[in-house]
């Protein structure tokens, strides 16, 4: 066998898909593969006590589970973050169905460019036009007590449903491109079917659009959740002194306390969480992840 | 032709880029906001053809952006004095400076001896002092009596007062509630149950904060405007809001304001020494050490720039700081390595709380 | 048969701004026949079964289901089924859940709607094919599901959006036969557009030809095919050869024409006399031109042309011959007997041909 493999025709033959290869795999390799392998053996070092001397263990893995902050931001993380991307999605279909379905020509172009429009500033400024907004002597909360909702301001940041709210905002895209290019494909005809034949809007939402849309849902649940999970900006700056996101953990790892190896261990325990909560979610609908990358 | 001229743009930053990699005239420095104001960057460049660039950062950020490329990347940086030696202890991210490239005269004779002793490791020098200043307190005179940091926790200011979420708070607390921790650096354990103390006080105080700033402007912005009526923040801040509000003012608190020292340092790995000494030389000029401590808010460890520093700021100095209470600021000494850690913990039960 | 109609329009229109889809359209379906409407593309053959259908509202007239005015009934409650153009099978569902899809939203005992769909699926003759994907079917299979999907709520009517189009041409004469067998098993009354004249002839009993939102002709396949009432549906309806010409003198409902090339004809006029002078449009069916050697072979005929072969036009059953009036050099399309007597013409070859009267039909020209 082995002599099979290496005969100078079978190598010619394989030789062009190594080259055609190559790019690829040097990407893979050094900017995915080995940074992560140097994180992983980083994470494994404890810095000691008086900083310098670091021992090899899970020390900073155990650090996780002993500190109840840490756990608990974490689990709060991923609540808030599968939160957050539920109702992306619930306010992303009414908008893909009718840019996909509904708009024509040149409306359908200006509604795309308006869901593009938030990211032509940085979601610094995107954050802080939030901030503008609901800060107690910004603009909404001006405008509630101007009409008499309220006798004196309100505060609207600062609370959970405004990191929620940062966090729509900013994923929102997301969520509306993958659904739009599933809901497009799907054939009118297939609706227009069930609903002579007796379906109406519930049944013919949960029996044909969903089913169809599912590879997009699953795409842009995913790309929603991950970036969620992952945001630092948003419920830093919209969640005040009580914020608590994972991220933030590691930040105050690697920048404020100089512990890389703590930090470490965190960004595995966020990449292990992350991509068990996708896998569970893929299985729970019966998607493949490679469907949902190919048909949205 | 407007299009060709957008696509020449990439080559052109490329190109750029490239330039500079290899040019000696270019000073990379990484600073604190306002330190490295226009007009001496220009002045700067007239007289030496240096072109400076300027990233911004803050104290923890700049030691982790060394440690992350192992002392390069800039040609200067100006951390706080007490934050060097631990960081050169632990990271080497630092070069010992060439005092003989240094005019010393130029300096303010005590601060520069200060700063030099505190930043002393291993028989090297790695700083040179800047601008020094201190954390205090601004107060909304008219809404609120604030003479010490725990007055922030008065129930009747609930709401309305804030604060970072960092160690000089600590530190400042700490010395609010008759301790002083820097004696206890030495002792981690006792440093610890201060720490945990000092965190108790602001996990009780929490509730009253309106929030932990990140960022100035923000809480500038909220002090005049009403919504906030005090905070913890350095003099610089208060000193511009009462120019623009008398009502707003700096008050040293009674246990004494936070003395800084913000420095020179030169990375491990830095490319362009012959320009960070120009540029130190040429900054700690009497006129244009006057100029960034105009840009600043805060006074220059220049010899002579105080006389001709802002009139009006000295004015606001002189109230802030007659001699009994310039006498009390806690001036911080170094920071021993792992104490991050310790207040990191505390730092997070205060995050945590609710 | 009883007295009411299974469909019945009255004063249909629907217009798109300036275009008028469906224009006044009124006529009744009696139960159980299977209606055929045929028409180009664009001729509103679509609207019409889509407001039948209940996605489009007409702008103005009635349709009523068996006596049952539709106005203001939404698709899901009209007793009209419809099979799609692309039948829109579910992709999602296996073959027994797409049959059941309706019967489930009717809320059906499960039991019975197992029952239902596997008798269905037995007619259209796909046993126990519940478990298979939709996937997993041929084009004509596919087809069956889609039919039995509409049909196993036993709907008034069923419409059909052109269903064979997308099948290949061996497939489609198969299913013609199948479907026309269907109907008449099940009794159901079918409304099928189409744009293929021969799918039309051969499944319909009543034909309706379609142009600009109008009914050109409605009556059966034969009277469509031998009695043509517009030059559109001679042109439509069946091959011909088509000629604009010229009146030279009239005989009683026959005009003797010269056209446009130089031959001379003679044919039935439909509609408004013309008198000599004006334009016709004269058409010709190719199988109604006789082909001899001999001129007493043409005793019967009203007109003899000599003509030269050009080509044949071989198609078994359907073989012609392209040919030439000596005269003129007018092109004309003549069947070849299906016994095989001219099979061997050669190019350039004289013979002769002969018309009759009545099998020429002549419309004024608009």
């Amino acid at each position: 066998m082995i002599r099979l493999l290496l005969t100078p025709t079978r190598l010619g033959r394989l030789l062009p898909l190594w080259l055609l290869l190559a790019p690829a795999l040097i990407w893979l390799v050094g900017l995915i593969l080995l940074p992560h392998l140097d994180l992983l053996w980083l994470s494994l070092q404890t810095r000691g006590d008086g900083g310098g001397d670091y021992t090899f263990g899970a020390g900073n893995y155990l650090t996780f589970f002993d500190e109840p902050l840490y756990w608990r931001t974490f689990a709060r993380t991923a609540v808030m973050s599968l939160i957050a991307t539920a109702l992306t999605l619930v306010t992303a279909f009414p908008i893909a169905w009718y840019l996909a379905k509904i708009a024509q020509g040149r409306l359908r172009q200006l509604l795309f460019v308006l869901c593009l429009l938030p990211f032509w500033v940085s979601e610094m400024v995107r954050t802080f036009g939030w901030i503008l907004l609901l800060q107690s002597n910004g603009v909404i909360p001006h405008l509630l007590q101007r009409f008499g909702f309220t006798d004196q301001p309100v505060e609207l940041l600062y609370h959970d449903a405004t990191i929620l709210l940062g966090l729509v905002y900013s994923s929102l895209l997301f969520m509306v491109i993958p659904l739009a290019n599933t809901l497009d494909t799907l054939d009118d005809s297939l609706v227009e079917a069930a609903y002579n034949l007796g379906g109406n809007g519930v049944s013919i939402l949960r029996d044909i659009v969903l089913p169809h849309a599912a590879p997009g849902i699953a795409a842009g649940t995913i790309v929603v959740f991950m970036l969620t999970l992952g945001n630092y900006l948003s419920p830093v700056l919209l969640g005040g002194k009580n914020s608590l996101w994972f991220t933030e953990q590691i930040y105050n790892q690697f920048i404020t306390r100089f512990n890389w190896q703590q930090g470490a261990a965190f960004g595995f325990l966020l990449l292990i969480l992350s991509t068990l909560l996708v896998w569970a979610g893929l299985k729970l609908t019966g998607q493949s992840f490679g469907e949902a990358m190919r048909k949205s | 032709m407007k299009r060709t001229g957008l696509r020449c743009i990439p080559l052109m930053l490329a190109f750029a880029a490239g330039h500079t990699l290899a040019a000696d005239n270019t000073l990379r420095l990484l600073t604190w906001a306002d330190y490295a104001p226009k007009d001496v960057i220009e002045q700067f460049k007239k007289e030496t053809g240096i072109t400076v660039e300027v990233t911004l950062s803050n104290n923890e950020e700049m030691i982790s952006k060394l440690r992350a490329t192992g002392g390069s990347g800039y040609d200067l940086v100006q951390p706080s004095q007490d934050r060097i030696v631990s960081a050169q202890k632990e990271f080497r991210i630092y070069k010992p400076l060439d005092l003989s490239k240094v005019d010393r005269k130029l300096f303010i004779p005590s601060m520069l001896s200060a700063t030099e002793k505190i930043t002393t490791f291993d028989g090297k020098v790695y700083g040179l002092p800047y601008v020094w200043g201190t954390d205090g307190l601004v107060v909304n005179t008219k809404a609120a009596q604030i003479a010490d940091y725990t007055d922030l926790c008065n129930p009747a200011y609930a709401g309305k007062v804030s604060m970072r979420l960092k160690r000089p708070t600590l530190m400042a607390f700490a010395f609010a509630l008759g301790e002083n921790p820097f004696k206890l650096y030495s002792n981690p354990q006792q440093y610890g149950s201060l720490m945990n103390k000092v965190g108790d006080k602001l996990i009780a105080c929490k509730k009253n904060v309106k929030y932990f700033f990140e960022n100035k402007e923000q809480m500038l912005g909220d002090l005049r405007n009403g919504a906030l009526v005090g905070a913890m923040m350095w003099d610089s801040g208060g000193w511009k809001l009462n120019s623009e509000n008398p009502t707003l003012k700096f008050v040293a608190p009674k246990s004494g304001a936070m003395g800084w020292v913000d420095t020179y340092a030169l990375p491990a790995r830095g490319k362009n020494d012959t320009a960070a000494y120009k540029w130190i030389n040429f900054t700690m000029r009497p006129e244009i050490a006057a100029k960034i401590a105009k840009s600043v808010g805060n006074f220059s460890a220049s010899q002579g720039a105080d006389k001709l520093a802002d009139p009006k700021l000295k004015a606001q100095f002189a109230a802030s700081f007659p001699p009994a209470v310039m006498q009390k600021i806690n001036w911080y000494p170094a920071v021993p390595a792992g104490l991050e850690e310790i207040e990191g913990r505390v730092l997070d039960r205060v995050k945590a709380a609710s | 048969m009883s007295a009411i109609p299974d469909l019945e329009l009255a004063g249909v229109s629907k217009h798109y701004d300036a275009f008028s889809a469906v224009n006044d359209l009124s006529f009744s379906i009696a139960p159980g026949s299977f209606f055929s409407i045929l028409g180009p593309s664009g001729c509103g053959k679509t609207t019409l079964l889509r407001m039948i259908a209940g996605f489009i509202e007409p702008d103005q007239g009635d349709i009523r289901i068996r006596g049952q005015a539709m106005q203001g009934v939404a698709p899901n409650r009209r007793p009209a089924t419809m099979v799609f153009q692309h039948l829109a099978l579910f992709p999602m569902m296996s073959v027994g859940e797409n049959i059941a899809y309706g019967l489930k939203r009717r809320g059906e005992p499960a039991a019975e709607i197992r029952r239902k769909v596997s008798a269905m699926l037995e007619q259209v003759g796909l046993p126990g094919a519940e478990y298979k994907p939709v996937s997993a079917l041929s084009g004509g299979q596919k087809q069956r599901v889609a039919i039995a999907r509409s049909l196993v709520l036993e709907p008034t009517l069923l419409l059909l959006d052109e269903p064979l189009g997308a099948l290949d041409l061996k497939l489609r004469e198969h299913m013609k036969i199948e479907l026309k067998q269907l109907q008449h098993a099940i009794g159901t009354t079918f409304i099928y557009i189409t744009h293929d004249q021969s799918e039309a002839l051969v499944l319909s009993d009543t034909v309706a030809v379609m142009n600009q939102g109008r009914f050109e002709q409605f009556g059966t396949p034969q009277s469509l095919y031998y009695q043509p009432a517009s030059a559109f549906v001679a042109g439509f309806v069946g091959a011909n050869n088509r000629y604009t010409a010229r009146v030279n003198a009239l005989r009683g409902d026959a005009a003797e024409c010269v056209t446009d090339g130089g031959l001379p004809l003679i044919g039935r006029i439909v509609g408004t006399p013309p008198r000599p002078g004006d334009a016709v449009e004269l058409f010709v069916r190719p199988e109604a031109i006789s082909l001899a050697h001999e001129p007493a072979d043409l005793a019967h005929c009203d007109l003899t042309i000599e003509a030269e072969v050009d080509s044949l036009l071989f198609d078994g059953a359907n073989s012609s011959v392209l040919l030439v009036d000596k005269a003129s050099r007018t092109p004309l399309r003549a069947a070849l007997p299906q016994n095989g007597r001219f099979a061997h013409l050669c190019p350039g070859e004289s013979v002769r041909l002969g018309l009759q009267v009545n099998q020429v039909w002549g419309y004024p020209a608009r």
